[in-house]
Parts: C-alpha cells; sequence; structure tokens
C-alpha cells in the first residue's frame, strides 16, 4: 500500500512537473524557418516543451481574437505589428519588456512607455518573376510597381489578398502611401486587369509562379530566394519605387495563469543568438547583429523600404480592406 | 391504406404490454431514450448554434443590432452576389450529380454488369480525398501548366503534330462545379444505391404482365420506388455543395461563394459577426428542405412488404453492355483524377524537373505536422466512426420505428437534420465560440460553461465531426429502416417481444450493411474533413488534412497533394477492410432476401 501511494506521489510529482515547463507559441513565422530558430533555446533550455501553433497571420490572429474570452496562447512570436496592434486595442496583450528588449530600436517596437510588443525582423514587398515562363513569353522583367500594371503582364500575376495575407496588406498599404490614395486606387484597379488569382497566403503567389501557374507573384524576399536554392526559376525583383513593410513581432498574452516559462522564451527571442538565426532569412532585424545581408537582398535594405506609417496603417486597415474587397472582391465571373 | 388498418389493429392494445408491475413500460422507455437523443442533440447542434444566430445579431464589440447585420449583407453587392453563386453552382452540380448518380446506382445494383466491387470501390475513391484534392488534382490537369492545358507538355504536339492542349478556364465556376461534381458524386451514389438495393420483384412482374413499356416501368414503378432516396439525394448533393469551401477556394478564383465568404470575413478580416450572419443566410436552404421532406416522406409508404420478393439483376446482354460502358467512362475519369495527384506528388519540381522521387512525402520543413499529424487523424477517425455509427443508427430507429410522440419525434428529426446544412467551418466557428466561453450570462445569471474542458481535446474534434456528417448517415440509416415494414415491429410487440430485442435481432442485423456503410462514411469524411476541424484542432493535436490545407496555402502544393495522397491510402484500406466485413456479414445477415443478389 505504502509502495502504491509513493508512486502515486511521484507520478502526480512527475506530472506537475511536466505540465510546468510546457508553453504554447502562437506564430505566423514560416515553416522551414521554425526548426532552424528554436535550435538554440532547447539548447538553453531543454526543460521546456515548446508547442506551436503555425498559420497565416490572418489566420493566427483570426484565432486570437476568437478566443479573446479564454486565450490559449502563452506567447505570440514572430507575428505582424499590425495584428498585434489589434489584438493590444482588445486588450489581449500584457506589456513585458524582454531582457534584451532595450536593444531593440525604438522604430521596431511598440511605442507607448510599457512596450506591449517588440519587433524581431522586417519582412517586405519582393516580386518573384519565372524567368523560364517570361522568357517563352519575350516579356521583359519588371522593375517595379508600375512596370506590373502594364497591358503585356495581363493575367499573369498573382496576389495575395490583403485581407487574409500580411504580405498582401503591407504591399497595399505601401502602394497607398507611396502614390496618395486617389492615384493608388487608381493604379489597383489597373493591376487588378493583370492579376490572375489573389491567394490567402503571402507566400502562395512566389509558389505560384515557381509552378509556372503565375509568371509574376507579388510576395516577399525571403520566399523568392528560398526558392531559387530549391531549383525553381525563380528571380526575386525589389520594386525601383520602395518596398512595403511589416515588423514581425513577440508579445505576452494576458491571462489568468502567466507561465515564468513564457517570459524566459519572449527573453530568450530578443537575444543576440536568436536574432543573429533571423538575420540569415531577413536584411533588417531588431537590432543590428553584425551578420551580412542574406544574398540575395539590396546591399542597403533599409533604403529599398519605404517610410512606413504603422498608426496610419492600423487605424485605416479595416477602411481599406473594406474599400479593396469592394473593388476587387466581388467580381463574379473568373479571370483568364 | 394498409398503414392505416395496422395501426387500427394496434392501436387498440395497451401499452403496459410485457411486464405489468413494472413501472418502466416499453413506450416509457423509448419517450426516455428519444429525450436522451435530444439532449444530446441539443448541446452538441442547437447550443451553439443559437449561440452563432446570437452572434449574427451583434455587431463586432457585442452590441445587439438586430438584422443590422444582414441588411449590410444584402446591399454589399460583392457579398450577396455569392449568394446567387453559390445557389448556381449547386443547382447545376445537384442536376450533374444525381444524374450521373442514379444510372451508376442502377447499374450496380439492378444490371448483371461484372465487376461490380472494382466499380463501387473506384466511385467512392473522391469520398477518400479532402476536397482541397479535387482542387490540386484539377490544377494539375487543367490548370495553366496543367496536363491537359499543355498537351501532356506538347508530348502529342511532338509525337503525333497534333495539338490537343485544351484550356477550359479552369479558375472559377467551370473547376468549381467539375470538383463538386465529384465531391458529391459518392455521397449521392451510396444514398441512391440504398434505395435502388431493396426492391419486390412482383411490382415489375405486375408491370410486365400488365404490358407496360420498360419506360413506362421505369416511371411507374423505380423511379416511385426510390422516391424518397431520389429526394435525400438531391438534398445532400445540394447542400453539400452549397457549403462546401474546399474546391472553391482552391478553383474558385475570384468566383465568391458563401462557404468562401465565411472563410475570408472570419479569416481574412476578423469580422466574426459577419461571418455568422453569412453562416445564418447558409441555413435557410435547410429550413426548406427540411419542409420538403417532411412533404414527401408523409407520403412514403413501406416498400418492402414483409412478403416481398428480391428482383433478379437484369442480365440483358445491351442493358448490361451500355451500363458497363457508362461505369467504364465514369470510373476512367475518376481514376485519371486521382491518379494525377499521385503522379504530381512524386514529380520533384512540376513542370520544371518530371524526375520522380519521395521528397514531397518527407514533408521535412513544412508545416502541418507530418505523420504526427496522419496518426492523429486516424485516431480522431476511428472513434468518429465508433461514436458516431451507435448514435446516428440507434436515434435513427427511435425516430423512425417509434408510434406516437410525434412532437419530440419531430424536434429529434429536425435537429438530426439540421447538421446538414451546417458548413464545418460554421460548426468550427461555434465550437470555439461556444465551447470556450468560460461562462454564459443569461440576462443576470452567469453560469459556468460546464463544456468548457472540452476545448481543444480529442473529444471535440470527435463531437465535432459526429454532428458534420451526423445527417447523411442518418439518412442512410433512415432510408435502410424505411424499407423495412414497421409490422416487424407491429408482430413483435403482438409477441411480447421488447423492443430492443426485435432491434438487436430483426432490425440491427437485417440493416447491417447499413451500419457498416455508415461507420466507413464516418471514418472516410472525418479523415478528409478539413473546414470543421481547422479552427478547433490544437498544436497538440495536428491533423493530416488540415496539414493539407496549411501546406496548399502557402503554395507547398506538391507536398500537400502528398498528404491528401496518403490519407486517400488510409481511407482505401479501411474501405477494402470494411467492403470485406460487409460481405460476410451481408452473406450472413441477409440470406433472408434469397442468394441471388450479387452483392459485393
Amino acid at each position: 500500500m505504502k509502495r502504491m501511494i509513493l508512486a502515486l506521489v511521484l507520478v502526480t510529482l512527475y506530472a506537475a512537473n511536466a505540465l510546468a515547463g510546457e508553453i504554447l507559441v502562437y506564430t505566423a513565422l514560416e515553416d522551414d524557418q521554425i526548426p532552424r530558430y528554436i535550435k538554440s533555446f532547447q539548447e538553453q533550455h531543454p526543460d521546456i516543451a515548446v508547442k506551436f501553433v503555425r498559420d497565416s497571420t490572418g489566420i493566427v490572429t483570426a484565432k486570437l481574437l476568437a478566443e479573446k474570452d479564454n486565450p490559449q496562447a502563452d506567447v505570440i512570436w514572430g507575428l505582424s505589428a499590425v495584428s498585434l496592434m489589434q489584438a493590444k486595442q482588445a486588450g489581449l496583450l500584457k506589456p513585458y519588456t524582454p531582457k534584451d528588449g532595450g536593444k531593440i530600436l525604438v522604430a521596431y517596437k511598440d511605442a507607448a512607455a510599457a512596450p506591449a510588443w517588440f519587433g524581431i525582423d522586417a519582412w517586405m514587398t519582393g516580386f518573384c518573376v519565372n524567368s523560364v515562363e517570361l522568357a517563352g513569353k519575350k516579356l521583359a522583367m519588371p522593375e517595379g510597381y508600375a512596370d506590373l500594371a502594364k497591358p503585356e503582364y495581363k493575367g499573369l500575376i498573382a496576389m495575395p489578398n490583403p485581407a487574409s495575407s500580411g504580405t498582401g496588406f503591407l504591399t497595399v498599404s505601401a502602394i497607398l502611401q507611396l502614390m496618395g490614395e486617389e492615384q493608388g486606387w487608381a493604379y489597383l484597379d489597373k493591376l487588378h486587369d493583370n492579376i490572375t488569382a489573389y491567394t490567402h497566403s503571402g507566400s502562395k503567389p512566389c509558389k505560384l509562379a515557381g509552378t509556372g501557374e503565375a509568371v509574376i507573384g507579388i510576395s516577399f524576399g525571403y520566399r523568392g530566394l528560398q526558392q531559387k536554392k530549391k531549383g525553381e526559376p525563380i528571380e526575386t525583383v525589389f520594386p525601383k519605387e520602395g518596398s512595403g513593410w511589416d515588423l514581425e513581432a513577440n508579445a505576452l498574452v494576458d491571462k489568468k495563469a502567466i507561465k515564468p516559462e513564457a517570459m524566459v522564451f519572449l527573453d530568450w527571442a530578443v537575444s543576440m543568438d536568436a536574432m543573429k538565426e533571423y538575420a540569415q532569412s531577413f536584411a533588417i532585424t531588431g537590432y543590428p547583429t553584425g551578420q551580412p545581408v542574406p544574398a540575395g537582398f539590396p546591399a542597403d535594405p533599409a533604403k529599398q523600404m519605404i517610410k512606413n506609417d504603422f498608426d496610419w496603417a492600423a487605424k485605416n486597415r479595416d477602411r481599406i480592406l473594406a474599400e479593396w474587397t469592394r473593388r476587387y472582391d466581388g467580381k463574379s465571373e473568373p479571370r483568364k | 391504406m394498409k398503414k392505416i388498418t395496422l395501426r387500427a389493429n394496434t392501436e387498440g392494445a395497451p401499452d403496459q404490454r410485457g411486464d405489468p408491475v413494472h413501472w418502466l413500460t416499453e413506450q416509457r422507455l423509448r419517450g426516455l431514450l428519444l429525450v436522451l437523443t435530444v439532449v444530446w442533440l441539443g448541446c452538441a447542434v442547437a447550443l451553439p448554434m443559437a449561440n452563432i444566430i446570437g452572434k449574427s445579431l451583434h455587431d463586432g464589440a457585442g452590441l445587439w443590432v438586430g438584422l443590422g447585420n444582414f441588411k449590410t449583407y444584402f446591399t454589399t453587392p460583392s457579398l450577396s452576389v455569392s449568394l446567387w453563386n453559390s445557389l448556381f453552382v449547386s443547382t447545376v452540380t445537384t442536376v450533374i450529380s444525381v444524374t450521373l448518380g442514379f444510372f451508376f446506382a442502377y447499374a450496380l445494383t439492378r444490371t448483371a454488369i461484372p465487376c461490380k466491387g472494382f466499380f463501387r470501390g473506384v466511385a467512392m475513391a473522391p469520398l477518400f480525398a479532402p476536397t482541397l484534392l479535387y482542387g490540386i488534382a484539377l490544377i494539375y490537369l487543367f490548370g495553366r501548366k496543367g496536363l491537359v492545358t499543355t498537351g501532356c507538355f506538347g508530348f502529342f504536339q511532338q509525337t503525333f503534330g497534333l495539338n490537343p492542349a485544351l484550356d477550359i478556364g479552369l479558375y472559377g465556376k467551370v473547376g468549381i462545379i467539375i470538383a463538386e461534381v465529384i465531391f458529391t458524386f459518392p455521397q449521392v451514389m451510396l444514398i441512391l444505391s440504398i434505395a435502388l438495393r431493396v426492391t419486390d420483384a412482383r411490382l415489375y412482374e405486375a408491370a410486365r404482365s400488365l404490358g407496360a413499356s420498360k419506360l413506362r416501368t421505369f416511371f411507374s414503378v423505380t423511379l416511385p420506388g426510390v422516391k424518397y432516396g431520389l429526394l435525400s439525394a438531391v438534398f445532400v448533393s445540394f447542400i453539400l455543395c452549397f457549403t462546401d469551401f474546399g474546391a472553391p477556394k482552391v478553383v474558385g478564383g475570384q468566383y465568391n461563394v458563401l462557404a468562401t465568404d465565411i472563410y475570408k470575413q472570419v479569416i481574412g478580416q476578423q469580422n466574426f459577426a459577419m461571418g455568422a450572419t453569412v453562416g445564418v443566410v447558409l441555413l435557410l436552404p435547410t429550413v426548406l428542405a427540411f419542409f420538403l421532406d417532411r412533404l414527401a416522406q408523409r407520403r412514403q409508404a413501406a416498400l418492402v412488404a414483409a412478403r416481398a420478393v428480391p428482383l433478379p439483376p437484369c442480365a440483358d446482354p445491351g442493358t448490361v453492355s451500355f451500363y458497363l460502358a457508362f461505369c467504364g467512362c465514369i470510373a476512367a475519369g475518376l481514376l485519371l483524377f486521382l491518379g494525377t495527384a499521385f503522379y504530381a506528388s512524386l514529380v520533384k519540381v512540376w513542370p520544371y524537373d518530371l524526375s520522380l522521387s519521395l521528397t514531397h512525402f518527407r514533408f521535412g520543413n513544412m508545416g502541418g505536422g507530418g505523420y504526427q499529424a496522419l496518426y492523429n487523424s486516424i485516431r480522431m477517425a476511428f472513434y468518429s466512426a465508433v461514436f458516431g455509427t451507435g448514435l446516428t443508427f440507434f436515434s435513427a430507429y427511435l425516430i423512425e420505428k417509434t408510434r406516437g410522440m410525434a412532437a419530440l419525434r419531430h424536434v429529434a428529426y429536425f435537429l438530426s437534420m439540421a447538421p446538414l446544412a451546417l458548413p464545418g467551418l460554421v460548426i468550427g466557428l461555434a465550437y470555439i465560440f461556444f465551447f470556450n466561453a468560460p461562462d454564459f450570462s443569461l440576462g443576470p445569471l452567469t453560469l459556468a460553461n460546464p463544456f468548457n474542458g472540452l476545448y481543444a481535446t480529442m473529444a471535440i474534434l470527435v463531437l465535432c465531426n459526429m454532428v458534420h456528417f451526423y445527417s447523411v448517415s442518418f439518412l442512410t440509416a433512415t432510408t435502410a429502416l424505411k424499407q423495412l415494414d414497421k409490422e416487424f415491429e407491429a408482430v413483435s410487440e403482438s409477441m411480447g417481444v421488447p423492443f430492443y430485442k426485435t432491434f438487436m435481432r430483426v432490425t440491427a442485423p437485417v440493416c447491417l450493411p447499413a451500419v457498416v456503410e455508415i461507420a466507413q462514411y464516418f471514418f472516410v469524411n472525418s479523415m478528409a474533413t478539413v473546414s470543421a476541424v481547422i479552427f478547433l484542432y490544437s498544436a497538440d493535436l495536428p491533423l493530416a488534412s488540415v496539414a493539407v490545407a496549411n501546406m496548399d496555402d502557402a503554395g507547398d502544393t506538391a507536398p500537400a497533394a502528398a498528404m491528401a495522397v496518403l490519407i486517400v491510402l488510409v481511407n482505401i484500406a479501411v474501405r477494402l477492410g470494411s467492403g470485406a466485413l460487409s460481405a460476410r456479414l451481408s452473406r450472413r445477415s441477409q440470406a433472408w432476401m434469397g442468394n441471388n443478389r450479387s452483392n459485393p
């Protein structure tokens, strides 16, 4: 009997221990990035088990908001800053400044006195162009947004739907900021005539270009460079007018029982070890790491990025999406 | 008339037959079980739906807006056009699917064509895959770089000097309709073959002796005999298509339908109120279908009398070769389509490097959860099949074979049919709202949510699948039960045999092939479903079908095809197993039907 009780106590202790070292992370980072990133965390904290919910920006945000009354996630890792601004408004975030949080450049974190989110990298608009198909059609390589609206690209371009894709939104937002609203919408009208498909995810246009289903995919830099490595005939073009961009940022979820492990994770997620890994994928990181800019990116990435007004973007997001949906989402006939 | 006399005979008999001193009379026990059925359906269907209807009447901030959301919906052209698109696509799909499904089922049940097992297996194949796979395969066939569009990459051009390349303009309604016909075909076929399987040869004999032509016999004997099944098939096909989002998501292009609207509203714009509103708009056809179904059912009399004589399948060579050709064409089409998906999952870099490899089956550096997800899906499908089949069949029995308690049966019937109109996304969303809420407030009262613990568990996934696939299983069970004369119940009752004994000894064994088919239906659909579980799966429990959606969404089409192929393989294995089981059971339990039926 005594032995049984001892066994029971041991089992209970073990179970309690195992549960204590477990956190749930919601992330919109790319699937091929996570295993590489997380390696150093697992080495430093083998006792903490990390579970992931990974999805497109829109889906992760939707999930967070749907669970507002009973949050599941402990930590948000690498989600669009515009989405985190919305989550903050909904009261979902608990301000927490991680150990190296002070190092993050001011422009790349929440502007509040007690910042709720910290940016780890910036991702930016890049066009994925299928050079084989382009050569087959004897077309010139597009250099910027203006080129994409030319009639010779009719039906050849895939673009992410800004309503569901973070990449789609940052691109539309950049176009409206660069050209001004009136001209921006007029440009998007013309671009619409050239679009073969609006996709839900920001990676997909690039992958469609990779298989020839589209010739040009409006996507983001990292994706195109990755696919070229895989052997797809993809050239990545950064638009000459400047790229739209958004931050991937981290935050602590406000819930009844906040786990100390969640803070340990957030500390690690902006540490130099982690930042160096981000620097392998992105030209811009939360703070400089001294690593060279990854091959394929412009030499001076900060110059490539437009002057982005996040406040304006977050405040006008709903209106922009409603207008976009009214103009381009209601077409009842398929486009060829 | 027969029914009325029967009822008059038994109704005079008092209910406390059996053990007269026991308070638990048969009728009371049946009543209690019916109440339990209603309670479980109430918790799993009605309450979450009431919750989502509530959401549709509030704005995003939780303020009461009445019908404001609906007004917005119908006055926003880009949204309301989806309703017409959905109606159009569903109608065309239903006409094509039911026509093809009817003749296919007819060939399998009423003619002596060879290779029935093969044809049945192939026809069920589309059921084995997530709807996304139909879209993916269509892209590999008819997309810009598809096999058909490019004439097998110019192979025909080079070899034969002719260019059969054909661009059907896949993206849009054409693609949706093709994918939905493939999607609904097996389900329509399943319902119709069960309806066609049982008939009374005496009716055909009578028609022949009265000199009726073949066509006349078809319209006056065959069609009326399967009227109920036909109506169910139309109804199921329409609603399945109306509420599917997988196919429009992949091949819909800019052609918006209601189901993709919900997805966009919720996922893209985080507009839960509008998502709920579109969900409620989707409910309207069910209510209509429900009333049509009740009307038709009122006229339905038992087709197979206890003295029915089985109909030998038609062996006329002309008929057989016609139906053989017909089934051959359909089977070839379906196989081409699945084969393309298999092939595409093996090609290294479509269309630039056509060498074959298994890289896409590694799922390395990829979302979805790989083989762990596949294992979870198998477990989930197994539980759903076991619990789902037991519950549907028994409650269908209670509702169909109980006398009296009409109001209770009507409520139970309605609740059993309602899930058919609920798109998976709506069920998923409703379950999140319902099971994740820590408490409910009813005016001044606040109740702790007793189901809160279910959130993000295997149990909620199983529950969700049981509800999602409840109606078709229920209809299958009801159709099978309907073809058994109520006389069986009346006779056992008059002999003092309790209903559960009749159920175990007569009803269930006779319906065993249907029961096995229902279990299999639950399993393969739970394996393949995406929409219902995409909101409910948790990090601990990645699922294979969600992995397909996620990988396709990220543009990793080939690995998505590979995962879908694995799902299909698991389902084919289960199908073969259940087919063998069904055949054994048929031999044992259907012997009373005569031994001249060639049932695979």
